[in-house]
């Protein structure tokens, strides 16, 4: 590297000559350099038996009775008596053969826990990322247009609320007064059916909107108040198109490029927010889960859950990136720093 | 500043205008410091006495905010929450700073390998999920609450090393650091004497934004329960213990829960005013 120069420079060349090569190589790039990030995380995730306080043999039996068969049992399926690489060798490829170990609590196996929980996580995930793409691209661009009127500052003012509240707090607030004074929504539990589901996740799923959609907010804005300067809007008004066709044809489009870029926040807040949210409105999700499993010492339980959330985003990460390069070609030219 | 010189126009230095909000702003934090500080001697009462058979009332005028569930007075928990509200995020703040202004000088000045290796660092660090680390490392290690602070210490060392690397490559191209090298100043020299205090002032704006994220952070862990020991005045432990006293006393929840806020809000707004500021 030098310096300035943004790395993506040497395939800026080829590129030149036609957008297939690049593509491809920038791609194959792109995950290769994902494979040795899951490859280090799931290191980190395996060295987290070690990691915990006392004797791993103890973490791995829980609440069990410790006879010597159920220990020479763990010894056995661990691999505890081996090197300590060669036990995450083994380990890693349990993993990928997707077996995440047993719960110590009941003797369950992780991977089914996780699928009983899935559900509700997905559920409140999916609907979040609706409000905080559909309330924060329109808040930011209404901002943008309306830009140094009152309403334009009381959106900002919003997101500056919306960064520094994390969703724990907001949805205290929400429970107490939508709730508890209003009784306009339950309080307690996932609901069952799509819309009584729908329903009881309401709440939870503004209170982690709104910690996200904050950087959606501010990246729009700043993204349109950039495009609405630029030569092609005059030229496009002086020829007189209406101002509507300007907003929704040219300058919104070109606008949400920036966004895309930020995905990767918004999946990290929304994975990130889905833990506290759930563990705020009691939810059985993978988020409470794993605080469960936390205060339980519950180490195979954690290592899955934690697995499961960074390798998502993870490859969340890889998905944007391919998609950023295959909608904006300058960034295959280097032009543009990631 | 020394006495304008005859001759010397008014322009020089504009006299500074603080917006409202950021007065608003600091005189909310310099609030929460007073309570920090001065917290024997605001607070109404101790806020470790338990009153078992009081439990949990709402406000009256014996206690302001009401008694959480042992019967504390929930005002004095808030006066005193103050306290690790403000340490522990000034520690992550100014500690992962110290961390990334060294590895960013360096990596972005001498370039190089080196450069590429803090850089592969940072990179791998961007793949992380930044909470879900800190409950998942903090929840198993286990240790208190300044375990939690270390933890954030090293995640948010990342980040800001970008932060300042990229700043240093603004600075580098520009003619003061030639001149700095034809004199035959030393790299040491050149990257503390001559480009740290240029960039200090970006510095200083996410020192603040980091505080507020912080704050959050270990609020936010505090409210799973995990980092701060249990029965110490803590804005995100007040939320975790007394959630289940919404209907009895709502105000044990929403006053550490608005204080939080606050404090965040405001931080946030003068990190970025400063940026708007002196940083552009």
């Amino acid at each position: 590297m030098h310096g300035a120069t943004p790395s993506t420079g040497s395939t800026a060349i080829s590129g030149r000559s036609g957008d297939g090569p690049s593509l491809v190589i920038f791609v194959t790039r792109r995950v290769a350099i994902t494979i040795p990030l899951l490859l280090l995380i799931s290191f980190g995730v395996f060295a987290l038996v070690h990691i915990a306080p006392g004797d791993p043999v103890r973490s791995l039996l829980g609440a069990r009775a410790s006879d010597p068969a159920t220990l020479a049992a763990i010894r056995a399926r661990y691999h505890l008596e081996d090197p300590f690489l060669v036990q995450y060798g083994y380990w890693l490829w349990q993993v990928i053969r997707g077996d995440l170990g047993v719960s110590i609590q009941g003797n369950r196996a992780v991977t089914s826990i996780i699928a009983d929980r899935l559900g509700v996580t997905i559920f409140l995930s999916l609907m979040s990322t609706t409000l905080v793409l559909g309330l924060g691209i329109l808040l930011g661009a209404v901002a943008a247009f309306r830009r140094g009127t009152r309403l334009d500052r009381a959106i900002v003012m919003f997101g500056v609320f919306g960064i520094s509240s994390p969703a724990f707090v907001t949805g205290i607030f929400l429970l107490y007064l939508f709730g508890v004074l209003l009784h306009w929504f339950p309080i307690f539990g996932p609901g069952r059916g799509f819309l009584d589901r729908a329903w009881h996740l309401t709440l939870p799923a503004f209170a982690l909107a709104i910690s996200v959609m904050a950087i959606v907010v501010k990246i729009t804005r700043a993204a349109m108040i950039e495009e609405l300067d630029r030569d092609y809007v005059t030229f496009a008004r002086a020829r007189g198109l209406s101002s509507r066709r300007i907003l929704f044809a040219y300058v919104l489009r070109n606008s949400l490029i920036p966004v895309v870029t930020a995905a990767g926040l918004v999946v990290v807040g929304i994975v990130a927010g889905a833990i506290y949210v759930e563990v705020t409105f009691s939810l059985p999700g993978l988020g409470a889960l794993t605080v469960d499993a936390i205060q339980k010492r519950d180490i195979p339980t954690i290592q899955g859950t934690t697995l499961l959330f960074s390798a998502f985003v993870l490859l969340v990460n890889l998905a944007v990136d391919v998609i950023y390069t295959v909608i904006d070609p300058r960034i295959r030219f280097g032009r543009v720093e990631s | 500043m020394s006495v304008p010189a005859i001759g010397e126009t008014r322009r020089t230095r504009q006299p500074l205008r603080v917006p409202i909000v950021i007065l608003i702003a600091a005189l909310i934090i310099t609030g929460v410091a007073i309570c920090a500080v001065l917290g024997e001697r605001i607070a109404p009462d101790s806020p470790f006495l338990q009153r078992l058979a009081v439990g949990d009332t709402p406000p009256s005028s014996v206690h302001i905010a009401g008694t959480d569930l042992f019967g504390r007075d929930v005002l004095s928990r808030v006066i005193y929450g103050a306290r690790t509200a403000l340490v522990g995020p000034v520690v992550v703040a100014a500690g992962a700073f110290a961390i990334a202004t060294l590895l960013g000088l360096v990596s972005g000045y001498l370039g190089g390998l080196v450069d590429s290796a803090i850089m592969r660092w940072v990179d791998f660090m961007f793949a992380l999920p930044v909470p879900l680390v800190a409950i998942v490392v903090v929840g198993v290690v286990g240790g208190g609450y300044w375990t939690a602070v270390l933890v954030l210490v090293v995640l948010f060392t990342a980040p800001d090393t970008r932060i300042v690397r990229s700043a240093v490559l603004e600075q580098r191209p520009l003619p003061y650091i030639d001149a700095a090298r034809t004199l035959g100043i030393s790299k040491t020299r050149i990257l503390f004497v001559h480009i740290l205090p240029n960039i200090a002032p970006i510095i200083l704006a996410y020192v603040v934004l980091d505080f507020a994220f912080a704050l959050v952070n270990l609020a936010g862990l505090s409210f799973l329960g995990l980092g701060i020991e249990p029965g110490t005045p803590d804005w995100g432990r007040m939320l975790f213990e007394n959630r289940n006293i919404l209907f009895s006393n709502p105000v044990a929840l929403l006053l550490p829960a608005g204080m939080i806020i606050l404090t965040a809000v405001s931080m946030n707004l003068i990190g970025d005013w400063l940026f708007e500021r002196f940083a552009k």
